[in-house]
Order: C-alpha cells, then structure tokens, then sequence
C-alpha cells in the first residue's frame, strides 16, 4: 500500500483542506487578530489599540443586556426543551397501557407523534421565524385571535371575562420569551424523535425487573431510562447550547423583533451573536464585533466544557 | 445507523408484538387507577403538543388563500374561496422563482462539492498514517462547536477582496467549506467502519489509490453518504445566516433571505396574502419530501448526534 501513498494523500485533502482554512481558519485567526485593533471595516487602515476595545466592551450596557440573554438562552433553552422531550419520548416508548405480552408500550399512535413532531425539523429558521411574527401580530395574529375566541365563548356561556391581548413582541417584558417559545417549538421534535431511539435500545428485561420489584413509571424514568440515555441526553444537551449561542439564536432574533435589524424593543431582545452582527454591519464598527464574538467565543467553550464536566459519569454498558 | 427502526408499537399489535417477546407481566402489579391517570394526563400532553406544531402550519396554509381583507378582519376563518392569485403573484411579481433558482443552484454545486471533498479528506484521515493526521482532523472538528458569527466579519472582507462576494460561487464555497467540519466527522466514523480487506484487494488487483476510493471505497460507503448528503441538503436549504451576511446582492438572493426580504417589502406594500403565498411555497416542498423519505430523513438528521 506504500507506492504513491504521500502523492495520494496530499492530493485527496489538499483542495478541502484550502477551502477549510480559507474560508474558516484564516477568519477566525483574523477576528481574534482584529479585536486588539481600531480596524472599522470600511477602510484599510488600522492600528493596534491594545485592550482598548475589551475595557470599551465591559462598560457597554448593551453588551451586558446582549450577554445576560445569551446566558440565559445556554441555560434554559437545553433545559427546557430536553425535559419536554424526555417527557414525550418516554411517554410514547414506554407510557402506554399495558397489553398482553408486552411489559412495556408505548401509547397508541406513537408513530405518528414521531412524525408530526419531527415537522418543524425540516424547515427553515427564517421561515418558522417568519411564520411566528405573523402568529405574534397583537391584532390579526393567530393567536390573539385565538385569544379572543377562546374569550367570546367563555362569555357566551356566562363567564364574566376579558381575555388578555397582550402586544407579545412589542412588549419588552415578553418578546425574549416570545423568541424562547419559537426556540423551543422548533427544537422538541427533534430530540423526541433522537430520545425514542435511544429508549428502543434499553434492553426490555430491565423494565420487566423493574416492574416485578413493584416500580412505578416515575422510578423506572429515572433510575432505568435517564441513567441508561445519559450519553445521548449529554450530546443533546452540547448541540442545544451550540444551538442556543448560534445562528438560529440569531435568526430568530433578528427575523421577528423589532428595531433597526432586530434586537428591540429598547435592546429586550438583543442576544450576542446579533450584537456582534450589527455592530460589524450596521454600525461599522469591525474590530469591536469581533472583540464581542470573542466574548462569545468564550461563552460557547465555557458552556462545553461545563457540560462535559457535569455530564461525565460513568459509562454504563448493556 | 439504522435508528429509527423501532418497532411501531402500537399501529399494529396483533401482527406485530411491539417488543422483544418477554414472559408476560402479570396484570396485578400496577395499580389501575395511577395507571389511568397517568394515561390521560400523557395522552392529553402528547396531543396537546402535537396540535401546537400543526396548528401554525396549517394557519399558513390557510391564511395563504385569503384575501388581505380576511387575513385582517377573520384571522382564523377559511377562506371564502381559494384565491390561488396569491400564488400566481408570489412566484411571479413577488420574485419567489428567481429565488428558488439561486437556492437551487447553489445547494445543487454546495452539495455535490461538499460530499465530493468531505468523503475525500475523510476518507484519507480515516484510513492512512500519516504526521499530522490526528492534528488535521482536530482542525476540521473544532469548526463544529465555534460561533460561526465570529468568522463572519472578517470573512466579509476576505470574500470582498477575491471578487467573491455577492457571487453565488462565492456562496457556493462558503457553503462547502462551513460544511466541512461535520462531514468529516461523520465519513471519518463511517470509513473506520467498513473492512480494510476489500480495498487491499483492489489494491494488490493493481488499482491505484484513487481508482480504489471512487471505484470500491465510495459504493460501500452509500448508506453514510446518503444520510449526510440529507443533512447537509437540509443544512444547506435553509441557510440563513451565511447568505444574509454574504449575498446581499437584490438579484442573487436564496429563499429564506428571499422571504424575509420579502416580509419586509410587502409589509410596506400591505400584500400580506401574497407573502404567506411565498412562505407555504418555500416550506410545502421540504414538508411533502420529508413525508415521503421520512424514515431516511430521520436517520439522516440523528444520525451524528448518536455516533
């Protein structure tokens, strides 16, 4: 296997490799370069201002407000969504009644939960975006509508009601969540469907002894399922706060708040990733972009590394 | 590989036992009335959660049919009749074709090129010594877990000055190699796992390096192929981010920034039937494929997360 191997090698990964470094690489390399520079983006020149723009950086009240949502997204998005879709994953492989010859079932239908859930999946970020600010619309939207009807038949039976209309997305104390809630519909199936494949390789003997020690449903999730998922639960939990930090954080934002590109109302919204988008391509301002992505940078290395940490355990084979 | 081939429980009981036949539990063990509570609660949860992802898709669908009028005074109401102008209007006025043939060109050469020079560089890592290989394969893992947004802007500048922004190769590029890191990953695993014997074989046969790979190599390695093609297909698709930043050009837009530049645009122009028009026409293609490919889809899109 020796002859021509070096020719081999180098021919196979050079173009990939220089697309990679290219394209990848050199920019990263770059922006951490440019974050110690007054660089604006629009001219060549620049010069090195030291940490000029990270001392900038701490006393920008942007910046923290951008921070203090980013945080908050890497700490409930993953949260949130992978309880909701334990929670469904294990009701549909496990939750079922019990029928003849099965120690274990999932609910009827489970197939077709599977499938529907897995629907937000396949579309596109801008366009579930999209979608949701219409839903949101405090006057024609989906579901102030909705809202309403619910309230109108309540009146028509005799209840003395006035259903809320709130204004979701032009209320600064709603909107972050507003975004959160579209973050999580758009996550939940995914992981449903990654959590039940998962749960289709416990071998069923242990369910069986578990129930023949007289455990319940509750004590067999948590000392069966959870212990026996953890590798797939902690891969899940990584790639939802990649997710959380990234580019669909960032389409959502940008797409559905208000404000000159997003972010508003009154900065209710902003999240890192868009604060470093609109300072380099509205604001002009380069070098104190990437000085924020390196904010950035350092949240998303903390936060896997916080997962790596927490989620060690033993390894458990069956 | 083949994650989803969990038995359907309950489609179809008498024919097919859900699970692997174990002694039958006898009935007494749990307590019936915690068993239906449970049951109903789940149930209702289960529902309840499915709606919730239905309902916005089909409000989408429906409001696409309206007049603008309808939209505004009935939200929820079907509509009076099926006003298909709305379509007609998206895909001609509204600029929806011109954006489905830029997605459609540069997903086309994005795919074929990263499937082209991932398997390569994956397969050349996987199955070759070499100094540097470990050191290179770390190089195109770390891009998986890095803020995209933070190459972004000085990407813009090195993309400016080789001539290659707002170009849909220009794109094109960009495309492949921000889908080279998972690529890799995936093929490196893949080729790891096939058997070395039959390449060696080929080889002694007197093909050469290459021949083996396109010849022996990439057939054997079709089921890994076609699960990230689909995910990178679906990755690609619905890119937003890169083209926002780097395609800006009015003609050259992709669909999502498209839609979006559309949301915009008819917000002015109060054309809100049409908008809608536009985004069931972007989101129905994706939904009808992954209905009829649903099981390769899934396996596609799970597939690296339970490698």
């Amino acid at each position: 296997m020796q002859h021509g191997k070096y020719r081999f090698i180098v021919g196979f990964l050079a173009a990939p490799l220089a697309i990679y470094i290219l394209f990848v690489i050199w920019p990263f390399i770059q922006s951490i370069y440019y974050s110690f520079t007054d660089w604006s983006g629009l001219s060549p020149e620049f010069k090195m201002v030291g940490f000029a723009n990270f001392t900038r950086m701490l006393d920008d009240e942007v910046f923290w407000k951008s921070f203090q949502h980013s945080v908050m997204f890497v700490v409930l998005l993953p949260l949130v969504t992978l309880t909701l879709a334990l929670f469904f994953a294990f009701m549909l492989n496990v939750g079922g009644r019990r029928r003849k010859n099965a120690v274990i079932a999932g609910v009827r239908g489970s197939s077709f939960y599977k499938v529907v859930y897995f629907f937000p999946q396949v579309l596109s970020i801008a366009i579930v975006a999209l979608l949701f600010q219409f839903a949101y619309n405090p006057n024609s939207g989906a579901i102030n509508s909705a809202l309403k009807a619910v309230g109108s038949a309540l009146r028509w039976l005799g209840f003395d009601v006035e259903m809320v209309q709130p204004n979701w997305l032009g209320d600064p104390d709603l909107a972050l969540w507003c975004v959160f809630a579209v973050l999580v519909w758009c996550s939940v199936g995914f992981f449903v469907v990654l959590f039940s494949a998962g749960m289709a390789s416990i071998p069923k003997d242990y369910y069986e002894a578990a129930l023949l020690d007289g455990a319940n449903r509750i004590t067999t999730f948590f000392r069966i399922t959870l212990p026996l998922l953890w590798d797939t639960v902690q891969s899940g939990w990584a790639y939802m706060g990649i997710l959380a930090l990234g580019a669909e954080s960032f389409a959502v934002v940008q797409i559905m708040t208000v404000g000159p590109s997003g972010g508003g109302p009154d900065y209710s919204t902003t999240i890192l990733p868009l604060y470093v988008y609109q300072k380099a391509f509205r604001d002009g301002q380069a070098a104190y972009a990437t000085t924020i992505g390196v904010a950035l940078l350092i949240v998303t290395l903390l936060f896997v590394a916080v997962v790596m940490r927490l989620g060690r355990r033993e390894r458990l084979e069956y | 590989m083949k994650t989803t081939d969990t038995p359907p429980a309950d489609a179809t009981p008498d024919e097919r036992p859900p699970v692997t036949k174990t002694t039958a539990v006898p009935g007494p063990l749990e307590k019936p009335s915690e068993g239906r509570t449970l049951n109903f609660f789940s149930h209702g949860m289960l529902i309840l959660w499915a709606f919730m992802v239905v309902m916005p898709l089909l409000w989408a669908v429906m409001t696409s049919f309206k007049t603008d009028r309808d939209i505004f005074s009935s939200p929820w109401a079907l509509p009076d009749s099926l006003h298909f102008e709305n379509w007609s209007r998206a895909w001609t006025e509204a600029n929806m074709s011109d954006y489905f043939l830029n997605t459609l060109i540069v997903v086309g050469f994005s795919l074929v090129g990263t499937m082209l020079l991932g398997s390569m560089a994956a397969y050349v890592l996987a199955r070759f010594e070499f100094p540097g290989n470990r050191f290179i394969y770390f190089l195109f893992i770390g891009g998986m877990s890095f803020p995209i947004i933070l190459a972004l802007v000085p990407l813009f500048y090195v993309m400016q000055n080789l001539s290659l922004l707002n170009t849909l190769p220009g794109l094109i590029l960009v495309y492949i190699a921000y889908s080279l890191p998972f690529t890799v990953f995936f093929m490196t695993a893949f080729f790891r796992t096939l058997p070395t014997s039959v390449a060696e074989a080929a080889f002694v046969d007197g093909a050469s390096h290459t021949r083996t790979f396109f010849q022996v190599m990439l057939p054997m390695a079709k089921p890994g192929l076609i699960s990230i093609s689909i995910f990178n297909f679906l990755g690609q698709w619905n890119q937003y981010l890169l083209p926002t930043v780097l395609n800006t050009d009015e003609d050259r837009k992709v669909l999502t920034q498209g839609l979006v530049q559309l949301a915009v645009s008819q917000g002015y122009k109060g054309d809100w039937s049409g908008l809608f028009a536009g985004l069931v026409m972007a989101m129905l293609p994706v939904l009808a494929a992954y209905i009829i490919f649903q099981r390769q889809v899934v396996a596609g899109l799970t597939a690296g997360a339970l490698k």
